[in-house]
């Protein structure tokens, strides 16, 4: 899978912990939309096998390939927040960012005739509510260098039970 | 109208026709959705004393007042169709995106009449039907038959409910899968293969509004945080497989066709040894914060790679039931039925009345000549190999699996028939379904609630196992208390299944799953998805008129007091092993258990219902059709 090298946080969900229950997809579409249509959810549940299932929403790239390839310039990336921006008196719903987002994180709403991209709910004051609400924990916003401090950690701690007993531990019992 | 659209779509298969039926408020307020909603639309909409496979049986689906919110466990379907199991009414439920879908597309519920000539798959595209040509469906599983349309019709978002090969090939306790999960029992999967629908999807594309989001989304948020802790964690964890043990403990895990309450080998069945050795992530149904599904694969053997999610009740009916402590067949098994969409219950127990058979000498290795063994070979108890290659040629219809994928009754009958034996005794059904993985020897209230169950001997139907494992009264004996709590534990799973909601939700709402425990917030749900005006007491009434329509159901197609009975070896024969050694429940303890609980129903002696009964739950007609 490709990955983003953003500076920038983005949501991220573990498929160790996802369920698959979609919870993230009615309130993000709720929150929105003020209906409940995963159709309008800017995070997406995917489950390929039946053991294999994630959710993905905009990974904040860093040189976004949607806005280079908007042919309209109604893309445009925050440079603090890395968040997309929709200018919508620009956009014409071409759907070229669509194509050339590697995550399917863009999708276009037929009625505005707009496309919809994750804006992490800047908006709200409690911050992503897919996050919120997430049951398993499974959705976090993050960083690449969070994820692979994490990596880092993890990968460490699992051999720890390996590796400690052969470190001559000073005898602190006197 | 706020979380109903106020439509039922219909589908007659025969001359490929549709039609709107409107709906008016006060309808869905008497049926609500679920399990209720669509046992009323069979009421409705079949012809009475009708063959279950004949174009004259609908297929009624109902999706759930909480489908596609945020209210945690509401993603569940009803599902009814006269039962070729048993005759009578033959309700299903399922955790699923489908109906999500169903409700986004516009619609209440589906009933499906008639019968095609060929093979086909009813794709609903929001308010546009399609008949779409199925041939290239047949003969696959159930969840390849969902990716095959969703490829096929280039959408992710496409929620199918289909049969697989057993429904195909008309084994009567074929099932209905969608995302992997079953509305499990009752065979609705013949009923579907006998009218040539191989599956049913949907497109729904529209969102979904209610009439106070606000504090529907603040009640859902809470509900999902406290699903999270221990109230759930016996579901979350170990899923219900977890109940292995316990059961096992209690002398009520039913062993080798249930001629036992405990197993020796029970160590390498439970839920704790397929944590730690099979499981390989847990998944949830649509909507679920809890997520329960156990997905366990077969890691060595020759069925290495076999994988499905593991409920109690499969592994009771393919392990202990078959004498099998090996996790690698029971997984194989349930993966043979939950891929060829069959009831794992009903297999396993067929097969352990197959096996019960042929060790008392009446099957011989004769009989079980097939492809795979020309020369036959012997099914005894324990035996994975044989057990796996039986439930094969169910499937497939094979040699004596023809006669045994007709389930326990019609295999019994006819072995007998034609044999002049007595396999009735051991045959373990009750209306022609086999019953849920609960000894009812060791459970007198729970052997009532099974015995008078209106789609047969059910656990998800009557929970009247709770008082006797609770210890709200002595599990081993009679009294008059038990028809009250027979009544009592069946309404109340009804309402759960009119909603529905799934029951591992039921402590999360105050930590207490009792009436005045889950019954407040259950109003508030409801109030905020709808703009009613329900409050506490309207609750049980919702239950009592699911359970009622379909007790009405039931009686217009000629049902008497005397089909409330249990198998042969419950009332017959005790146990000789385990902490419920020694009891059975007689045929006066029975009958008079079912004087108590007509009383407590407020039926008559022999079972019926008063007209004024009906008519006080707003059911007048159904009053003039079987009222007394």
């Amino acid at each position: 899978m490709p990955s983003s090298t953003s500076k920038y946080q983005y949501i991220d969900c573990d498929p160790d912990l996802c369920i698959g229950c979609q919870i993230c997809e009615y309130v993000c579409s709720y929150t929105k939309t003020g209906e409940y249509n995963t159709y309008r959810s800017r995070i997406r549940t995917v489950r390929v096998d039946e053991v294999l299932i994630t959710a993905l929403a905009c990974r904040t790239c860093e040189n976004a390939p949607c806005v280079l390839a908007c042919p309209q310039d109604a893309l445009d990336q925050d440079p603090d927040t890395g968040i997309i921006k929709i200018d919508a008196q620009k956009c014409d719903a071409c759907a070229w960012c669509v194509e050339a987002c590697d995550f399917g994180a863009i999708s276009v709403n037929p009625l505005t005739r707009l496309v919809e991209i994750c804006d992490q709910c800047e908006d709200q004051e409690d911050g992503p509510q897919c996050v919120l609400w997430c049951p398993k924990e499974a959705l976090k916003l993050t960083t690449p260098e969070k994820q692979a401090q994490k990596a880092r950690r993890e990968a460490i701690k699992s051999i720890k039970d390996e590796v400690l007993p052969k470190i001559p531990l000073k005898d602190t019992t006197c | 109208m706020f979380g109903y659209s106020g439509k039922i779509l219909h589908i007659d298969l025969t001359e490929r026709k549709t039609w709107v039926e409107n709906k008016p408020e006060e309808w869905y307020k008497l049926w609500i959705g679920g399990v209720s909603m669509a046992s009323r639309l069979c009421w409705e909409n079949i012809k009475p004393g009708c063959d279950p496979y004949s174009p004259d049986n609908p297929v009624c689906i109902a999706n759930g007042i909480f489908a596609g919110t945020p209210v945690p466990v509401g993603g569940k379907y009803g599902l009814a169709s006269k039962s070729p199991m048993t005759g009578f009414i033959g309700d299903s439920l399922s955790g699923s995106w489908f109906t999500i879908a169903l409700k986004r597309a516009g619609w209440d519920g589906v009933v499906i009449h008639g019968a095609s000539e060929s093979w086909v798959n009813i794709f609903i595209d929001d308010d546009r039907i399609e008949f779409r040509d199925a041939t290239k469906l047949l003969g696959l599983g159930t969840f390849e038959t969902e990716e095959s349309i969703r490829e096929a019709l280039n959408d992710d978002q496409v929620r199918s409910a289909t049969i697989g090969p057993s429904g195909e090939n008309m084994v009567r306790f074929a099932n209905v899968t969608n995302d992997g999960r079953q509305a499990g029992r009752t065979g609705h999967g013949s009923v579907w293969g006998s009218k040539k629908l191989k599956a049913v999807s949907v497109r729904g594309t529209h969102g979904i509004k209610v009439a106070d989001p606000e504090t529907l989304n603040k009640l859902s948020f809470d509900i999902t945080k406290a699903a999270q802790g221990p109230h759930t964690s016996k579901y979350r964890i170990l899923g219900t497989s977890t109940n292995v043990l316990n059961m096992n403990k209690l002398g009520l895990l039913p062993t080798r066709n249930y001629s036992e309450g405990v197993f020796e080998g029970v160590e390498t069945i439970s839920g704790e040894y397929l944590h730690e050795h099979n499981k390989v992530k847990t998944i949830a149904c649509a909507q679920c914060p809890i997520a329960c599904e156990q997905m366990s694969v077969v890691k060595t053997g020759p069925w290495t790679g076999a994988m499905t999610g593991i409920e109690y009740e499969c592994l009771f009916a393919n392990g202990s039931n078959l004498g099998i402590d090996d996790i690698n067949a029971v997984i194989k098994l349930i993966s043979i039925a939950d891929s060829s969409g069959m009831d794992a219950i009903s297999m396993g127990i067929t097969i352990s009345w197959a096996m019960e058979t042929f060790e008392k000498g009446i099957f011989t290795k004769e009989d079980f000549k097939c492809e795979k063994y020309p020369e036959g070979f012997e099914l005894r108890f324990g035996d994975g190999e044989a057990a796996v290659t039986t439930a094969e040629m169910i499937r497939d219809r094979e040699g004596i699996g023809k006669m045994l994928s007709e389930g326990t009754r019609v295999a019994s009958f006819v072995t007998d028939e034609m044999r002049g034996t007595e396999t009735y005794k051991w045959a373990m059904h009750s209306k022609g379904l086999e019953p849920a993985g609960y000894e009812a020897r060791g459970l007198k209230t729970f052997s009532l609630g099974s015995a008078v169950g209106t789609r047969g001997p059910c656990h998800n139907r009557t929970a009247a196992y709770d008082p006797d494992i609770q210890g709200q009264v002595d599990r081993f004996s009679v009294d008059e208390t038990r028809g009250q709590l027979a009544k009592d534990t069946e309404e109340y799973a009804a309402v759960y299944d009119t909603l529905p909601l799934c029951k591992f939700i039921r402590r999360c709402f105050t930590g207490k799953a009792d009436r005045a425990g889950a019954w407040p917030t259950i109003v508030n749900l409801i109030n905020a998805t709808t703009g009613w005006d329900l409050q506490y007491d309207d609750i049980d009434p919702i239950g009592m008129r699911a359970h009622t329509i379909k007790k009405a159901f039931n009686i217009r197609e000629g049902w008497q007091r005397s089909d409330d009975t249990l198998p042969y070896r419950w009332m017959n024969e005790p146990m000789t092993k385990g902490p419920s050694a020694g009891h059975f429940t007689s045929d006066e303890e029975l009958e008079y258990m079912k004087d108590c609980y007509y009383e407590a129903k407020g039926w008559t002696k022999e079972g019926l219902i008063p007209k004024s009964k009906l008519i006080e739950l707003g059911m007048p007609d159904v009053a003039e059709e079987i009222g007394v």
